[in-house]
């Protein structure tokens, strides 16, 4: 098996089945066009400019251009899971919490994965340790986003029995146990029901491009089981990371619950 | 004793007042003067500045958890988290022996505890919430409109245990539009004054 390189010309053929979505939203007047072309530039100019940079630091091979990189990841992730959030804390809190929750379970994560595991040379290689960190804070933001939304939504809804217990002389971590309870449970669905499915239903993107890309199928197979571990590993450590920091945020000191620090709910 | 020192409730005056043990003070004012807030910052439930002191301890100085054992908030629509009301008892509470005999004071049984929450009235959930806060006893009680809920027969239980509560040396503010249930509880009675609707203000310079 070889790998087959497409050409510019390859890629305008494929464009053309983008054309086809496009003739269909003419055709049943659904208006999509303009976005359907909006979405499509940015991909290729977000994909373009990504596989640029990122060839220029594979070749460079620098820990430096690899920081730098990762770096760059933490600020779209803060940025993509504030606006990701229903109800938002106020201030830098949603930035923080939804961008360092991923980002931390994620990285802790890829070097285990280059250290222990792939035992890359050396250990921040950046053609193993990037993809892998990207895959990792891309579903790690997956379950903090639900996370988030779970608790807040949920304080809000039942102020009046947290209250209660606080009133009763509960502490907050007791007051608030169900609600993290409830929200870390729900971070975590996605990974169960994607590792129960997978191969089933879907071959995994990452799994599908290697085969593309020559490998043998069980080498792959053996890659993506793998990952699989590592994104259920960062999940749960990312989850775990934003329930708990933002039940502290939800709080103070004196055992409040301070619904004063989410910002008012978006009119959508 | 209870002892209220320069509690900042805007657009309220500070207010400072003290009520002693066994005594009632009625907090009274319309809807939105300031009732349910007042009470809610003596049980710390909101930062609200200024000192609060129960026989000489500040309420900054008691763990949040341990002031709110001492000092009891009461809402007029109390909290449930469980499907049957005998969850949100503690353990201790559902041991006591004085539980039974406490439902019953308020007209109800033990088997009021094993029932849908949804399914009991909402004067039934009213009592069972008095009993909750009034187990433990605590040294001072905020009741936010105890009796708001309840028919006549249910309302004069309640009020016959509030009574038994200040005799027992307990410190009761009862926040209530019950004008009659008031004048026969409280020896004093503190009047929030109307809030000053925003709309209705004259405004001094056309915009």
């Amino acid at each position: 098996m070889t790998y087959v390189s497409l050409t510019p010309f390859d890629l305008a053929l494929a464009a053309l089945l983008l054309l086809l979505t496009a003739l269909i939203s003419f055709a049943f007047r659904l208006g999509l066009e303009r976005s359907l072309a909006v979405a499509a530039a940015r991909m290729c100019l977000q994909l373009g400019v990504v596989g640029f940079v990122l060839k220029l630091v594979f070749e460079s091979g620098s820990l430096l251009a690899t920081g730098l990189f990762a770096l760059m990841m933490l600020l779209a992730t803060g940025y993509e899971a504030a606006s990701r959030q229903e109800r938002r804390f106020l201030g830098y809190a949603s930035y923080l919490l939804g961008g360092a929750a991923p980002f931390v379970a994620g990285l802790v994560a890829s070097l285990f994965a280059v250290g222990a595991i792939i035992g890359s040379e050396p250990w921040w290689a950046p053609r193993f340790f990037l993809p892998i960190m990207g895959m990792m804070i891309g579903n790690a933001l997956a379950g903090v986003t639900l996370v988030l939304d779970t608790i807040t939504s949920d304080v809000t809804r039942e102020r009046g029995a947290i209250e209660a217990r606080l009133a009763l002389g509960a502490t907050r971590q007791e007051a608030l146990q169900d609600v993290l309870r409830r929200g870390l449970k729900t971070g975590l669905t996605p990974i169960l029901s994607a590792m129960a499915v997978t191969g089933l239903v879907s071959l995994p993107g990452m799994m599908t491009g290697q085969i593309l890309a020559g490998a043998d199928p069980v080498d792959a197979t053996k890659y993506q089981v793998m990952i699989m571990f590592l994104i259920a590993g960062a999940t749960g450590l990312a989850v775990v990371l934003a329930g708990l920091v933002a039940v502290w945020l939800l709080t103070d000191e004196r055992h409040r619950l301070r619904l004063d620090r989410l910002a008012p709910q978006r009119n959508s | 004793m209870l002892r209220v020192e320069n509690l900042r409730l805007p657009p309220l005056p500070s207010l400072s007042f003290e009520v002693a043990d066994g005594e009632c003070l009625s907090v009274e004012g319309t809807s939105g003067s300031g009732k349910t807030r007042l009470l809610r910052a003596l049980a710390d439930l909101d930062p609200v500045s200024g000192l609060v002191f129960l026989d000489g301890a500040e309420r900054g100085e008691t763990p949040a958890p341990q002031w709110r054992r001492l000092v009891r908030y009461l809402a007029a629509e109390p909290g449930w988290w469980t499907e049957t009301p005998r969850g949100t008892f503690s353990a201790g509470a559902i041991e006591s022996p004085r539980l039974e005999r406490q439902l019953a004071n308020v007209g109800l049984t033990p088997d009021h505890l094993d029932r849908d929450i949804g399914r009991l009235s909402t004067g039934e959930r009213q009592r069972l919430a008095f009993v909750r806060a009034v187990l433990d006893e605590p040294k001072v009680l905020l009741l936010d409109e105890p009796t708001a809920a309840l028919d006549s027969e249910s309302a004069a239980l309640v009020e016959e245990q509030i009574q038994f509560q200040l005799h027992a040396g307990r410190i009761v503010l009862i926040a209530t539009h019950d004008a009659g249930l008031s004048q026969r509880l409280s020896h004093a009675r503190l009047l929030l004054p109307k809030p000053r609707d925003a709309s209705a203000q004259p405004t001094g310079h056309a915009a």
